[in-house]
């Protein structure tokens, strides 16, 4: 594939389709919802596939990209829901902003909020490697929920008692939280995309790759794993504004330490550093446990093993570092075989 | 005086995350992986210590060696189905931690399905009463853990130090590779190190329930995570640093709850951590490994 | 005035004094070779020169200015560029990936633009792309651009190191033994390439390595290392009759 121009080409087709394929998605859920095909129950599930999508990506831009292991996510969440929540209640309740003009707003804030705790929490953690940051990462999001907790920020919080948050409703509008959840979901794996395959996205994997040959060769690499936890951060952060606002009620508990590693094994699963790995894993994982519920009683212990084997028999995760593209697929089923699946193999050898 | 009860009750407390601790410690150091079912571990010996004198009425001496029995088989079960065969692939570590994490999930609702998630109370073992001991009143469960624990420091630094087996996991935490080449099974080592440290963790288990009679399925969390951090405290890889640690962690939580805040004292714990890790990555008795360029 | 000048350059590991007392001096354009038995601190040398340690005493100048206390990213930026003794390539990356994360610093475009693919974005890659390419047909490497970079033979793993370097735009390129594991053939080829790298660039050229035939062959200038200290330096010729030199290597 010498000419640059095919290329372009070739990518801005590769858009228009998956342009046509997420709009064609969004319509059928957005139907399935909003003409109550779908009871409250499973529209709640669609909704939460969509958010467990972001905070997948979000970690997955640290973990995968960047190749440091996190275990205090949901403490970002945590600060962008409580953020959200407590604009939404300020100026929902007092009738100042209808909520359809507050959430994004809010979830602006939320982001915001929770990329400001990525830098003060990030400069000092991001000194450390491996383990270690993942130990002191945990220690920051447990300090977060723990201070949720805490007697004198109850005002802002309501402790453990919980804090009951604005929500759309069910009865008038019930296709309102999907097509936000759904909105920020396909930006977010968006930019995700497009900032790995940029000079930036291209030093944050470098530093994955081997961190002292990438500073030898002008990577500021302080700078660009900060950046990326930052960024990681900011969505999780969104992600936590649209969760509080999509369950109606948040306390600190919600956001624990198991809350992180779940959304951790969804990038692991899917194969850390994939984006399409972290999208499928973190849909299937979300409604394992609700295709489950016929057995219950034994969900939990099925979801446990299923991890395990997955583990055990492909420890790279389902897809390991590879992305699976629609419109390439549909390539090469036309084309069949010949050159495209030498770009292909050309292309996915780029992706990270 | 009041000063120095509480110091004991930390003791105490931390007799308990040493015990723990030992076992995240010695694991690190021979596999390098945080073995976060761990914590569930305790656990297990909780309701095994609970089963064996409730269920089934054994008589004390009896009943406490069931937690021993069951938490090591419980250990090398686990080594041997979930980690053995990613440690022989030379899986990518994190792949291991997630394992380890699906271990954890998976324990703590096999016990909820089979004890359901309310909490049990164990019945009474060593007594309760307290002793006076030098003007001080002290619980006698306080001082048991202190004696016990230092007294498993003390056999462990022999079996280490002493023994053949000891010297064969020394060399193979240094350098598995190696110690293979010198004619060291390290599979078998590797399934002691769990079964050793699991054992420590049934003495846990068996103190924490003498001192704190209530067990419930996730009790392993946040035990074990405390546990955890007492080991990275003393610098993780090293046996005295773990138990150096885990009196630490149990005396500043203690004293933080008497004297400054209770409830966010684990926030505390966690912050000390934080500074821990920030000033010296290795810990207070580890070694620092830098890369080669 | 020198491209390069250290002095009194020494670095002191728990104790041990790795290296002391080296003087360094290089000129624009110049090939130089730093030789010595194993263990006698030469890789130390590119690492108190790349930033990677920060040496105990002495002084680093680089365009006449210090560079010490510099972090390794500024030193690169501002013109020294370095290969690895054990290879440390981006092995996940392609190859053209490769070079362009050292070209990343001379690419202007913002995360803005390039989230959201601006025009200045493709124009920027395209422009760098190209360049990368033009890169690789050094070493006759054009149609590995595409491969992952763990999947090319030992030989071109070594080369893309060096091709890597040269993205940073260096004014001076520090090779850890870039012969390692070559043959014969590939070494003399090697010879001429980094003559004509030289020439090309326009860069100096400071190299470690055991392959005599290499060093006395391509290198102006020779700096022996022996225990952490300079034992002798001058041109090839020089360093073949050095008494002190045969006997570091004999070991007498």
């Amino acid at each position: 594939m010498g000419n640059k121009r095919g290329l372009k080409k070739k990518t801005g087709a590769y858009y228009l389709v998956n342009a046509v394929l997420t709009a064609v998605l969004f319509t059928v859920f957005f139907l399935l919802i909003s003409g109550r095909t779908l009871n409250n129950y499973w529209s709640g599930i669609v909704v939460l596939v969509c958010i467990n999508v972001i905070l997948a990506v979000s970690l997955n831009l640290v973990t995968g990209i960047l190749g440091q292991l996190v275990l205090g996510h949901a403490g970002f969440m945590l600060v962008g829901a409580y953020a959200a929540a407590n604009f939404t209640r300020a100026f929902v309740t007092n009738g100042s902003m209808s909520l359809y003009a507050a959430l994004p707003v809010a979830m602006l804030i939320g982001g915001l909020v929770a990329a400001v705790f990525g830098v003060v929490i990030g400069i000092p953690a991001l000194r450390l490697k491996g383990d270690y940051l993942a130990i002191i990462t945990l220690g920051f999001g447990e300090i977060i929920r723990v201070m949720a907790n805490a007697e004198f920020l109850q005002p802002i919080t309501n402790g453990a008692m919980g804090l009951s948050v604005k929500i759309f409703s069910s009865r008038t509008d019930p296709g309102a939280m999907f097509v936000f959840a759904f909105v920020v979901m396909v930006l977010v794996i968006f930019i995700s995309y497009t900032f790995g395959r940029s000079r930036h996205g291209r030093s944050v994997i470098s530093i994955r790759e081997d961190e002292i040959a990438a500073e030898a060769m002008g990577v500021n690499t302080t700078y660009y794993k900060l950046f990326a936890f930052v960024l990681a951060a900011f969505i999780a952060g969104v992600a936590g504004a649209l969760y509080a606002h999509h369950i109606g009620m948040i306390d600190p508990a919600k956001f624990d330490f198991n809350r992180s590693v779940e959304i951790l094994i969804m990038v692991v699963l899917g194969g850390m550093g994939s984006i399409s790995g972290s999208v499928i894993s973190a849909t299937v994982l979300t409604l394992l446990p609700e295709l489950l519920r016929g057995f219950s009683d034994y969900r939990m212990l099925l979801y446990s093993v299923i991890l395990i084997c997955v583990m055990l028999f492909r420890p790279s995760g389902l897809l390991g570092r590879y992305e699976i593209s629609l419109p390439k697929l549909a390539d090469r089923l036309l084309h069949r075989k010949g050159k495209v699946e030498k770009a292909e193999k050309a292309e996915k050898t780029g992706e990270a | 005086m009041d000063f120095f009860t509480q110091l004991l009750n930390g003791l105490g407390l931390g007799s308990i995350y040493a015990l723990i601790a030992l076992g995240y410690s010695m694991v690190y150091g021979i596999v390098q992986l945080i073995n976060f079912a761990h914590g569930d571990i305790i656990m297990v010996g909780g309701y095994a210590i609970y089963v064996a004198l409730s269920m089934a009425g054994m008589p004390l001496w009896l009943a406490v060696l069931v937690p021993i029995v069951v938490c090591a088989l419980a250990g090398v079960l686990i080594e041997r189905l979930a980690y053995q065969r990613l440690l022989t692939h030379n899986a990518e570590r994190i792949s291991l931690l997630i394992t380890a994490l699906g271990v954890s999930i998976f324990l703590q609702n096999l016990f909820m399905l089979v004890f359901g998630s309310e909490a049990k109370t164990v019945p009474p073992m060593f007594g309760s009463n307290s002793v006076e001991l030098g003007g001080l009143s002290v619980a006698s469960s306080t001082l048991i853990n202190i004696v016990v624990s230092v007294v498993m420091m003390v056999i462990l630094q022999l079996l280490v130090n002493r023994t053949k087996i000891g010297k064969a996991m020394q060399a193979t935490s240094e350098d598995a590779g190696a110690a293979k080449l010198m004619g060291i099974n390290t599979k078998n080592i590797i399934m002691l190190t769990f079964a050793v440290g699991s054992i420590l963790a049934a003495v846990g288990a068996v103190l924490y329930c003498n001192t704190y009679p209530q067990i419930r399925p996730t009790m392993g969390n946040l035990l074990g995570l405390k546990a955890f951090v007492a080991a990275v405290l003393g610098g993780i890889g090293s046996i005295p640093g773990a138990m150096l640690g885990g009196y630490l962690l149990g005396v500043l939580e203690q004293l933080t709850k008497a004297y400054i805040t209770t409830e966010v004292t684990d926030a505390v714990v966690f912050a000390i951590l934080i500074v821990v890790l920030l000033v010296r990555p290795a810990g207070l008795m580890g070694r620092n490994r830098k890369e080669k360029v | 005035m020198a491209l390069l000048e250290t002095k009194d350059l020494g670095i002191v590991f728990g104790g041990l004094k790795a290296l002391d007392d080296v003087y360094l001096k290089v000129d624009e354009r110049e090939i130089i070779g730093l030789i010595g038995p194993n263990g006698a601190g030469k890789t130390t040398v590119f690492n108190l020169l790349t930033g990677v340690y920060a040496p105990t005493k002495g002084a680093i100048r680089f365009c006449g200015k210090s560079i010490i206390g510099k972090k390794p990213y500024q030193i690169n930026r501002l013109g020294i560029a370095r290969t690895f003794q054990n290879i440390r390539l981006f092995k996940h990356l392609s190859v053209l990936d490769n070079i362009k994360v050292a070209m990343n610093q001379h690419m202007k475009y913002t995360v803005a633009e390039a989230v959201f693919r601006l025009p200045r974005y493709w124009k920027e890659e395209a422009r760098v792309t190209e360049k990368a390419r033009e890169l690789l047909r050094i070493f006759n490497m054009e149609d590995t651009a595409d491969q992952m970079a763990a999947n090319l033979p030992y030989g071109q793993q070594r080369k893309l190191e060096i091709l890597r370097a040269l993205a940073s735009h260096p004014r001076l390129l520090l090779l850890d033994e870039p012969a390692a594991g070559m043959n014969p053939t590939e070494t003399r080829e090697l010879m001429e390439t980094i003559r004509q790298i030289r020439e090309m660039f326009g860069v100096a050229i400071l190299l470690i390595e055991h392959d005599m035939s290499l060093v006395m062959g391509v290198c102006e200038r020779i700096y022996v290392l022996d225990y952490g200290t300079l034992i002798a330096d001058g041109t090839p010729e020089e360093i073949r009759t050095n008494d002190k030199v045969i006997k570091a290597y004999l070991g007498g």
